[in-house]
């Protein structure tokens, strides 16, 4: 995203941090700063002084890869629980044992 | 799931967010939306930053070691909040630099509660009290904002701005219970911060004419955000035995709490630079901003 040309020697490093061990990491903001040694720094002053945090990821941002298309051409939903409609033939089946209705 | 897909046009755009739907910082989003965007979250921003200078002064002042170290730790929180706020601005393409040069220049605003004097340590209670409770009112409103970068740091700042209100309601309450002396203290406070706090959240107009709420950048329209400060305030400042300065302040049957007309104003005239302390702090945020270049180069430099 060009960020180390647009800030002049600096770069942005994406934060995720833990909450818990064993939670999952949660994307929580983003620091600014010349290197890792730097960006540790901002972060663990941003993050963690209240002890809020049990570990940080510190990501630049160029790193990051992006994937947030999703188009569905082959049409995947037997895949999913609304490619299934089992409505009508359940109905049928029950009336062909004759349990319509039992239920 | 399938793909949420942003929509390209500016009407279909609006439905999205009317919806509760979100955007991040690499999707399209009309023109207009990002300027506003940059707009609101700016002066948040500049808000930060200014809103330190009014406790800084007391720092040395204040009466023990524990309450300096509470107030340096708040000015540390507060000076954070404006570092994340305007990465936010900076993703949307504003850099830091330009915000504040904006600042400094007068040409963008910040609220009306950091343009006034902090006279007496009654102020500095009441400003960590009140004008942080109004403020978290705001703040809340944003934990929803269509603009989800802005939301989720706005997380962190909330629970941050929790410690705060602590923090000057037990400054208050340390003085209401002291001596006749300092209880008139934090009333002759709360007189002066009385109108500014009222003027806070803004004119009254109707959410679905304001811009950001129109957008979802906030949640909540000025009116519902004062309603819900003397809601949740005036109570508390009344069972201290303290006078709150409106005759009229009173809450209705139907809930709703009437109160003397703000001057709408004096608000103007404050945020748009001409409040009794707004050269003085901008002028010292150039200072500072000058004096410390050096720190920068050396950082850039390493």
């Amino acid at each position: 995203m060009g960020a180390r040309r647009s800030l002049g020697g600096l770069m942005i490093y994406e934060v995720f941090r833990q909450d818990r061990k064993g939670q999952p990491f949660e994307h929580a903001g983003s620091v600014v700063a010349p290197d890792a040694e730097f960006a540790e720094a901002w972060a663990r002053e941003q993050y963690g002084r209240r002890g809020e945090s049990v570990a940080l990821w510190l990501v630049p941002r160029d790193a990051v890869h992006v994937v947030a298309d999703w188009a569905d051409e082959f049409d995947l939903k037997y895949r999913r629980v609304d490619g299934y409609s089992i409505k009508a033939r359940l109905k049928e089946a029950r009336e062909r044992a004759g349990t319509a209705g039992a239920g | 799931m399938a793909a949420v897909e942003i929509p390209r046009s500016e009407q279909a755009f609006l439905e999205y967010v009317q919806a509760g739907g979100q955007v991040e910082t690499t999707d399209w989003m009309p023109d207009d939306y990002r300027a506003k965007l940059v707009k609101f979250i700016e002066m948040h921003g500049n808000s930060e930053l200014m809103g330190v200078l009014p406790e800084r002064e007391w720092i040395l002042r204040a009466p023990t070691l524990q309450r300096k170290l509470a107030l340096t730790a708040k000015v540390q929180d507060e000076v954070g909040h404006a570092q994340l706020i305007y990465r936010v601005v900076e993703d949307l393409g504003k850099p830091r630099e330009q915000c504040l040069a904006d600042l400094i220049s007068g040409k963008a605003k910040f609220h009306n509660v950091f343009h006034y004097p902090t006279k007496t340590w009654g102020d500095v209670g009441v400003i960590a009290w009140l004008v942080d409770a109004a403020a978290i009112i705001s703040q809340k409103a944003l934990l929803k904002c269509s603009y989800a970068p802005y939301a989720r740091i706005m997380k962190k700042i909330c629970w941050e701005e929790s410690f705060h209100i602590l923090h000057g309601r037990d400054v208050i309450l340390a003085m209401v219970t002291g001596t006749p002396e300092q209880f008139e203290l934090v009333q002759e406070a709360l007189n002066r911060w009385w109108g500014p706090l009222m003027q806070f959240h803004g004119n009254p107009i109707p959410r679905e004419e304001d811009p950001m709420f129109i957008w979802r950048i906030k949640s909540q329209g000025n009116e519902e955000a004062r309603q819900g400060f003397l809601d949740g305030y005036v109570p508390q400042i009344w069972e201290l035995g303290l006078t709150v300065p409106d005759p009229k302040l009173r809450k209705r049957d139907d809930g709703v709490w009437e109160y003397t007309e703000p001057d709408w104003a004096e608000l103007k005239h404050v945020v748009t630079g001409h409040g009794p302390r707004t050269a003085d702090r901008l002028a010292f945020r150039a200072r500072f901003l000058e004096q410390e270049q050096w720190v920068r180069d050396a950082v850039l430099a390493a």
